[in-house]
């Protein structure tokens, strides 16, 4: 026990200061009203939805709940359930077998609510989503659904493969920010 | 060779790793898979593909390995039946591989006991298949539901319990079927597919370098792996060898994949017996390790870096100080934290005894990479088939037979020491060069070619299959995935429903790995 709490105290605090909202990662009109946002500012619940991503982008979820980006000190907490949650923060090209599930997080989670694509492939279908020989991608297959806003309304999309844990914290405290 | 069978006719792949391919008889696939059986090899991948176009038929294809080194079996199967001999009496792990190489290509295996789907859900209906040449999208969707007959537990007191696809926590989709009494699990079925977003399709419209990129994202988590075996396969096609020093900087990367996974997993091994110091502590290491690598390659998780050919990216010799001085930060943190996670009572009394796979069941199973290791099962490619640089470093291998939760941590922890090591020694043996890479733009005609890589889960497969005008026409990657998500239903059985997350996590299998 010694040995643990001396670790704690020769840690310190490793948090840094989290970025600034970016409107330029919104996608639609403002769907909340200002006051909500307000509420939400100050403690917010994340159910996360892998919809068929590659777990890269899990990795950098992941990452925004370590001691350098601190997202709980933020009063943003991850839940267990969209029956908790204010927000979706969805990965992936929503493959067709998640496309059914994805729906249903989305129908179980409470009014008001918000979404956050997460990654390159939630945004637009990233690499995975074209058989048609384009190297850009973006288009549906057989398997998958492309991006997320093919199949649930998307707020804001955060690009990246995978965004970085600052560019993940920017796009939610952007979701969360009244509109300018 | 490999085998002595009159009946099987090998011949030698060029390339980093020892290999044979040769083309067998649907007869001689039995025998041969006994034989390598019985001479203690496994099985390590199965896989179809469509040669209609070549007149060819169909063909199935079987990646066996033993002492000596990899087998690829091809058996060429007829249009109009293509059915092939059941392995899954000899290799348990064939069963959903079997299944998968159905739903994606028709082709199957006769006197099977288990003919359920696995990949398919309901994006496409049963009577079209999507890695078929003549496969049309838009006439294979459906409207059926998705219904899956699990295997039904019944007696006084039992009750199922159904999860996902959708997880409590950060973590990928799946669904797991619990049948329990009271707390206790009797038997645990996974159902998977969730994922399945045509990752092998998709290669066939992309040439040599989209491939690659594509390959580094099978399964985010292990993108070195994959970027280095898909490179190592075309490599061996077209008989290219990269330069000296990409093959070093090859191995740092997979060294820090290994490093960066392992501390995250001891961080939510941790974490999942209640102790969120250990989270805390490990996943402050991991940040550290990630930006080291945004700061000196350009991308955390090292996507993209590994191409046909060599490396993308170099390492200057001032910043080889950096990662030494990272190597000793991890070395003492690391070190002292073990101290603590042994001592710690609560901790160990969750770890010890969890989840266990004893040696004789694992070897059965043919359960690999680290959880194989953490049950004695002795395979780790970069030991036994050291491809270069490799063959320079010595690599010790971590083994441990008890098979439970606290024989992973202890894989876990003794393999991160080891890859330090290796990473010191990388650095001190990366010799200054300019060429980074070899030409290799395109891939010759009718080539077949392997790679296999000892990622920080087990080992990655790649297959590369090219056509006449030396295009993609088939790639098979393979995640250590599926042979360790079959083990995960033993590991389960007698213990209570709230240890699962933990044992689950002691194993920390790709969804999107064995998916596609």
């Amino acid at each position: 026990m010694y040995q643990l709490i001396k670790q704690i105290i020769k840690t310190g605090i490793k948090t840094e200061s989290p970025p600034l909202p970016d409107e330029a990662l919104r996608v639609d009109a403002q769907r909340l009203q200002e006051e909500i946002l307000h509420v939400f500012g100050s403690a917010l619940n994340i159910r996360h939805v892998d919809a068929g991503s590659c777990n890269g982008c899990e990795l950098e979820i992941h990452a925004v709940t370590n001691a350098y980006y601190n997202i709980k000190g933020l009063g943003i907490k991850f839940v267990a359930s969209p029956r908790h949650a204010d927000m979706l923060l969805v990965t992936g090209p929503v493959s067709r077998h998640m496309a059914t599930a994805l729906k249903r997080t989305f129908d179980a989670t409470p009014e008001p609510k918000l979404v956050v694509a997460i990654g390159d492939c939630a945004c637009d279908g990233g690499i995975f989503c074209s058989n048609d020989g384009s190297p850009d991608g973006g288009s549906e297959s057989y398997a998958s659904c492309g991006k997320v806003s093919n199949v649930i309304p998307v707020d804001v999309m955060v690009s990246g493969c995978p965004p970085t844990p600052t560019a993940i914290l920017q796009g939610i405290l952007t979701a969360i920010s009244a509109q300018k | 060779m490999p085998i002595n069978n009159p009946n099987v006719h090998l011949t030698k792949l060029s390339g980093a790793i020892p290999a044979w391919s040769g083309v067998i008889k649907p007869d001689d696939l039995q025998p041969t898979c006994q034989s390598v059986s019985d001479g203690g090899g496994r099985l390590v991948a199965l896989w179809g593909s469509d040669e209609r176009e070549q007149n060819k038929g169909f063909a199935l294809h079987v990646a066996l390995v033993n002492e000596k080194g990899l087998i690829c079996l091809n058996v060429p199967l007829p249009n109009d039946l293509p059915s092939y001999p059941d392995i899954s009496q000899i290799f348990p792990v064939a069963n959903r591989m079997q299944r998968a190489a159905y739903d994606l290509l028709g082709i199957y295996a006769h006197e099977g006991h288990d003919h359920r789907k696995w990949l398919r859900h309901a994006a496409w209906h049963g009577g079209s298949f999507p890695l078929r040449k003549d496969f049309d999208a838009a006439k294979s969707r459906t409207e059926e539901s998705d219904a899956y007959p699990f295997v039904q537990v019944e007696g006084q007191g039992v009750h199922e319990i159904a999860v996902g696809p959708v997880h409590a926590g950060i973590i990928e989709p799946g669904h797991f079927r619990f049948s329990v009494v009271g707390e206790k699990t009797l038997r645990l079925e996974e159902r998977l597919g969730y994922t399945h977003k045509g990752i092998e399709k998709r290669f066939e419209s992309m040439n040599l370098q989209q491939g690659a990129k594509l390959a580094g994202r099978v399964s985010g988590d292990s993108t070195v792996a994959y970027a280095w075996a898909y490179a190592m396969a075309a490599e061996s096609i077209a008989a290219v060898t990269p330069p000296d020093r990409a093959l070093w900087l090859r191995a740092l990367f997979l060294e820090r994949e290994r490093i960066a996974n392992h501390l995250g997993d001891l961080g939510y091994l941790g974490n999942d017996v209640a102790l969120s110091f250990g989270f805390a502590q490990f996943w402050i290491l991991k940040e550290q390790l990630l930006r080291n690598n945004a700061a000196l390659f350009g991308h955390r998780y090292l996507m993209d870096k590994i191409v046909p050919g060599g490396v993308a990216v170099a390492l200057s010799e001032s910043d080889k100080q950096t990662l030494l001085e990272e190597c000793a930060m991890l070395e003492r943190d690391v070190r002292l934290l073990r101290g603590i996670y042994d001592e710690h009572a609560g901790v160990q009394d969750r770890f010890i005894g969890a989840g266990r796979i004893a040696p004789k069941l694992a070897a059965q199973l043919g359960l690999c990479g680290l959880a194989g290791r953490a049950s004695s099962q002795a395979w780790d490619a970069r030991v036994q088939f050291p491809c270069a640089p490799y063959d320079k470093l010595d690599v010790q291998m971590a083994t441990y037979r008890n098979g439970d939760v606290a024989a992973r941590v202890i894989v876990r922890f003794d393999e991160l020491f080891e890859s330090l090591r290796l990473q010191r020694e990388i650095l001190a043996n990366l010799v200054h060069d300019d060429i980074l890479s070899a030409p290799l733009e395109k891939l010759p005609a009718h080539g077949f070619g392997i790679g296999m890589i000892e990622g920080w889960r087990g080992e990655v497969l790649v297959a590369i299959h090219t056509d006449a005008q030396g295009k993609l026409t088939r790639v098979h990657p393979h995640d250590p995935s599926w042979q360790n998500w079959p083990a995960l239903e033993h590991a389960v059985i007698g213990n209570i429903v709230p240890d699962f997350p933990l044992i689950n996590k002691s194993f920390n299998l790709s969804y999107s790995g064995q998916d596609l």
